[in-house]
């Protein structure tokens, strides 16, 4: 038994790799299954993270997740904020300058405003619980943008794991939202043609959430709003934890 | 080669992560300042360029690929780590945070419509 152990610590990155493996495949027979294909299954996946997480936490007493339980801190080096931001960049690889170019000044305007609205409001909810630190107001605010803004941001600004894990579930809460209340929302917006997509995907932003509203809504405008959505969480990233930390800083101060 | 493609994205993040503690040195936060961001920029525009030369292809394309499709499970890795005991105290604040925006943005999303509508008809 002491050598299994000994064994699973020495190789702790790929046990991870077959433990998110198998959290994969059940979150996306419950999707696919128990949610008809609602609610997207790496939703639900970061749901199950987000559980995991908890009961690890309560079994450990810890404040690493289920990182604290022996037989998974490869799960600590899998999510560890070099080998995430690394995934993170990689994303920009499905845009181009010509996409951005084909976005142009619709999908800037609508990608701008909906960052903006996004951060604003996660802020001032956060201020309105009794949080007062900049680093902390900016986190939750970027969590309301999508759960990778969040814990980008987090980890930029140094905030604790217990706020880098409320921004995700802010996050996860949003992509979760949009992607079960779109198709019944969508007559009430307009939202049955390319140029509407366009900006509804710049405005709501969080990927996996976007994807599965529209496919729900109507299949042939899923593209379209991948294509301003793409752009979000690459901006979110960018303007969260420099211009809009910045301006919490002058404002709230420390 | 797949090694070209995971080395440029190699340097982009290198890149943007610099930047990024560079910029947090000049303003004089002890943070890193849109490190992530300014990475996906500097491969969006790498990319353009080398495959405008056809220096990227379907090698190199897999090497960033690979990591682009193993995005989502880092992020499950990553939150299974976080300390979320300590944040469900806090839980009312996430569904309000995750729920708000999106109230918002599609209240926002008629009106837009129609202002941008209009500029480009004009």
């Amino acid at each position: 038994m002491e050598r299994i152990l000994k064994f699973i610590h020495d190789n702790g990155l790929v046990v991870a790799f077959l433990v998110v493996g198998v959290v994969m495949i059940f979150s996306e027979v419950i999707s696919k299954k128990v949610t008809r294909g609602k609610v997207p299954a790496a939703a639900i996946a970061i749901i199950t993270g987000l559980i995991l997480a908890y009961i690890g936490g309560v079994y450990s007493g810890g404040k690493k997740g289920v990182a604290d339980i022996p037989l998974l801190e490869g799960l600590g080096m899998m999510g560890s904020p070099m080998l995430r931001d690394f995934a993170i960049v990689s994303t920009a690889m499905g845009a181009s300058v010509l996409v951005m170019k084909k976005t142009g000044v619709l999908g800037a305007i609508s990608l701008l405003i909906g960052v903006t609205l996004s951060f604003v409001s996660g802020v001032l909810l956060a201020f309105a619980w009794g949080y007062r630190d900049a680093a902390v107001l900016t986190t939750i605010g970027a969590g309301a943008c999508t759960y990778i803004v969040g814990p980008v941001t987090g980890a930029a600004l140094g905030a604790s794991s217990e706020i880098i894990a409320l921004s995700i579930a802010a996050g996860v809460v949003k992509a979760v939202v949009v992607a079960v209340g779109t198709p019944f929302l969508a007559k009430s917006i307009g939202l049955n043609n390319p140029h509407t997509a366009m900006i509804f995907g710049g405005l709501i932003g969080t990927n996996a959430g976007v994807m599965a509203g529209l496919a729900a809504t109507d299949p042939k405008l899923v593209p379209y709003g991948a294509l301003t959505a793409t752009f979000y969480t690459g901006l979110g990233c960018l303007l969260c934890p420099s211009v809009f930390h910045l301006i919490v800083r002058a404002i709230v101060g420390y | 080669m797949v090694i070209y493609g995971v080395a440029l994205l190699s340097l982009s993040f290198i890149g943007g992560q610099l930047l990024g503690e560079m910029l947090g040195e000049v303003l004089g936060i002890d943070a890193n300042v849109g490190g992530v961001g300014f990475g996906m920029l500097i491969l969006i525009v790498l990319k353009t360029l080398l495959s405008k030369r056809g220096f990227f292809r379907d090698g190199e394309s897999q090497g960033i690929e690979f990591w682009n499709n193993m995005y989502v499970p880092i992020i499950v890795a990553m939150t299974a780590t976080q300390n979320v005991s300590a944040a469900v105290s806090a839980g009312m604040l996430a569904v309000m945070a995750g729920l708000l925006p999106v109230a918002l943005c599609f209240l926002t999303i008629p009106l837009l419509s129609r202002f941008l509508k209009d500029k480009t008809s004009l």
